[in-house]
């Protein structure tokens, strides 16, 4: 699925990634804990092709396909998706057409019919009740006015639409209270399939309460400093991130 | 209760999906037109043009082409006198070259042998007809629009008026100007001028000396005109100013909307459109005025393109009146234009609903006028404001409380939305009260399309082009929502082939 090979990338002029390799295999949740700054919202924005992230060396496989080589809208095409940190707002543009614009785009891209909104309608409804998300969801402007916790479940209610097969959450997590949290894992989990992968982005291991990863890596520094299973991740939450450096 | 209020949802949101999708079909009108001006193309055709140049003669003429009584003659000379006086206005924050009034035509017809318009459709040339078409406005009823009644104007004649029969049964006149100067010269006697007085201002001026033909709208007491009224203006012949006038009348209680819409050749040329609009509301009477402005805007180095100087005034005259203007600008080297509303009745209502865009090297100031006279009045303005390229936008506005006008209100919100380096937005909001009743706010904000918002687009795999258009849209979306579903679906599908090679 994902094989990234000794990546090395800037972030403004700074040099964030030094030499990071990863694989994720079809199927597998990879969590990916570590300090601040220590440059995971950057992999995620290398993956998917933004802008302000510039690679310098190495390689990312995706699919068979060079990764790196693909415009941004193109990987979404192909099946990437960031559900970003901080998710932007657009003035007076409804969720539900943003999304549909975006689903048809991709569509389009890959060679599949459009959508139209009848069809598409009925799936949004059907998801959004699956998801046990607010139906209102679907009518308000793209993020404007949502709290930092309406914005995070709308992140995974656009994943579950547009159906990626690799799914990165950039702390998708932080600031959510309990029932949240329990939704967007709830999110994640109807999603998991034997063909898609996941990246989850964390600070905290409680998420990983929710969404049981089969792997868990440790960022530090620019690079994958340790890798694990589930318990690596309860022993950071005990020690922090502080014994890693010896 | 509540399961019919969740259907009622269900269908606003399949409206306004459908709305889009229409939006959508008409990308294959923007795919065709690509980075052209598809309205660009001129007629052949033979036409009768007075020679180039403005004296009292050529006014005598005009008027005697068009069989008018003596009092009009008397009106366009008075006119033609007091603009000869005035000086072109600089106030604006536009840069306007020197217009040369004697190069220019202010008379011409497309069809020689028949100066007035024709009387039935089937006297019309099939060659404009054929015109019509290609602008997506079939004169002929039975592929009409439906449900619209259009009134259009080619250069200086008006050459066709559809519908005129069913809305004779409820008494509602609409006619071209000149028709209504035949047939009902006490209507347009009386008002004429009342509203944009002949001396008003210099473009005002100009256009009650020589102005050709336009629309006329009389809406008798208690009528809800049945069809949105409709107004479509051509500018063909070469070097030719087009001067058109309509005035609408609204009698008691009556309802109208009636929309206008443009285009002209792309010629090389700068060519002149000085209107004058003039709408009357009596008591409880409303009136909805809504304008798609496309005409040519010049090329990417700016040569060409109309100078649009046009003044639209209201008079809420009666009580609960209520004047709407609303406009979707996208065309126009120059646009100076302040569609405005005084509101004389007592809890008269004047809104103002604007989109204006400019790209490459246009130029529009652009923006309204409330005029507050009566007690408890109340105004909106929502400007918006989208520059492009190396053009300048502007917005002007003015709300003036008058001593008498208790209780006035006004709410004016103006955006700016800035698409590259180049281009540049100004707002120039002026207040003056003199009531200490009034309560008048005003917001503005000026933006760019952020970075971050076209990365969370591209993201989702929309394109940068679409993410443009998707967020221009959003902004406009509190005017949009404004105008009648076919003019919406057609400013949307006009905004994007403005924004065309808006990016890098
Ligand atoms: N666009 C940018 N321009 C300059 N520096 C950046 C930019 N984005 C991130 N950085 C810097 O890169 C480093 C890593 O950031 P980030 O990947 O966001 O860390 P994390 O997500 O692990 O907290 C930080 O020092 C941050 O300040
Ligand atoms: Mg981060």
């Amino acid at each position: 699925m994902l094989k990234i090979d000794h990546v090395f990338a800037n972030a403004g002029e700074k040099e964030i990634l030094k030499g990071l390799s990863l694989e994720v295999k079809p199927g597998e949740v990879h969590a990916i804990m570590g300090p601040n700054g220590a440059g995971k919202s950057t992999l995620g924005n290398l993956l998917a092709g933004m802008p302000y992230v510039e690679p310098q060396g190495g390689s990312v496989e995706y699919m068979g396909q060079d990764l790196l080589s693909l415009e941004p809208e193109e990987r979404a095409a192909v099946g990437v998706f960031l559900a970003f940190q901080y998710p932007v707002e657009i003035p007076g543009v409804n969720n539900m057409y943003f999304l549909r614009t975006a689903l048809n785009a991709q569509r389009k891209y890959r060679g599949e019919e459009p959508m139209d909104s009848a069809q598409f309608l009925r799936m949004v409804k059907q998801k959004i009740k699956d998801m046990n998300m607010r139906d209102d969801l679907l009518k308000r402007p793209v993020n404007v006015g949502f709290s930092g916790g309406e914005k995070k479940r709308n992140e995974v209610f656009q994943m579950g639409v547009l159906e990626p097969k690799l799914a990165i959450l950039d702390e998708t997590d932080s600031g959510l209270d309990i029932d949240a949290l329990k939704i967007v894992a709830d999110g994640v989990n109807q999603l998991r399939s034997p063909d898609r992968s996941f990246i989850i982005i964390t600070h905290y291991q409680r998420l990983l309460d929710y969404i049981e990863p089969d792997f868990v890596h440790v960022l530090a520094d620019g690079k994958i400093v340790k890798s694990g299973d589930k318990n690596l991740a309860l022993e950071l939450e005990e020690q922090g991130y502080g014994w890693l450096n010896n | 209760m509540k399961p019919e209020v969740a259907s009622i949802q269900v269908e606003i949101t399949m409206n306004e999906d459908s709305l889009e999708e229409k939006a959508e079909e008409n990308k294959v009108v923007k795919d065709r037109a690509k980075q052209t001006y598809k309205e660009g193309f001129s007629t052949d055709i033979e036409a009768f043009t007075i020679p180039p140049g403005l004296d009292e003669d050529t006014i005598r003429l005009i008027s005697s082409k068009k069989d008018e009584p003596q009092w009009l003659l008397d009106y366009r000379l008075d006119a033609f006198r007091k603009w000869q006086s005035m000086d072109t206005p600089e106030w604006a924050k536009l840069n306007i070259p020197e217009i040369d009034f004697q190069a220019i035509s202010y008379y011409s017809s497309p069809n020689a042998t028949n100066e007035n318009a024709p009387k039935s459709l089937d006297e019309v040339d099939p060659k404009l007809i054929e015109t019509y078409d290609k602008l997506g406005v079939p004169l002929h009823e039975r592929e009409r629009l439906a449900g619209v009644a259009v009134d259009v104007v080619f250069d200086s004649v008006s050459v066709g008026t559809t519908f005129k029969a069913e809305l004779k049964k409820v008494g509602v006149i609409f006619s071209s100007f000149s028709e209504a100067v035949q047939d009902h010269p006490e209507l347009v006697q009386k008002y004429l001028g009342t509203v944009v007085p002949a001396g008003d201002n210099y473009f005002a001026a100009l256009n009650a000396a020589v102005f050709s033909d336009g629309s006329f709208v009389y809406i008798p007491k208690g009528v809800r005109c049945p069809m949105e009224l409709s107004t479509y203006f051509r500018i063909n012949a070469i070097n030719t100013g087009q001067f058109e006038r309509t005035l609408i009348i609204a009698e008691d209680g009556a309802y109208v909307s009636y929309l206008e819409g443009c285009t002209a050749p792309m010629r090389d040329e700068n060519q002149l459109h000085a209107a004058v609009v003039e709408l009357v509301a009596k008591d409880d009477a409303k009136i909805k005025y809504s304008t798609v402005q496309n005409w040519y805007p010049g090329d990417e180095d700016g040569k060409g393109g109309i100078y649009n100087f046009v003044t639209k005034r209201g008079n809420c005259l009666g009580k609960n009146s209520k004047i709407s203007w609303t406009q979707v600008e996208t065309g126009s080297a120059i646009t100076w234009k302040y569609p405005s509303c005084i509101l004389r009745g007592d809890n008269s209502s004047g809104e103002f609903y604007s989109v204006a865009l400019t790209n490459n090297h246009q130029q529009a100031d652009t923006g309204t006028k409330m005029i507050h006279l009566g007690k408890n009045t109340k105004s909106t303005v929502i400007s918006k404001g989208i520059s492009v390229g190396k053009s300048q936008n502007a917005y002007r506005g003015l709300v003036r409380v008058a001593k008498k006008a208790d209780h006035a209100r006004n709410f004016t919100q103006c955006d700016s939305l800035l698409i590259g380096k180049a281009c540049a937005a100004h707002t120039f909001p002026y207040t003056e009260s003199a009531n200490m009743t009034a309560k008048l706010e005003h917001e503005a904000t000026t933006s760019k399309i952020s970075e971050d918002q076209l990365n969370y687009c591209l993201q989702r795999g929309i394109t940068e082009e679409d993410a443009i258009s998707l967020i221009v849209d959003g902004f406009c979306k509190e005017v949009f929502k404004e105008l009648p579903m076919e003019f919406a679906v057609e400013a949307k599908a006009l905004l994007d082939i403005s924004l065309e090679g808006a990016i890098g």
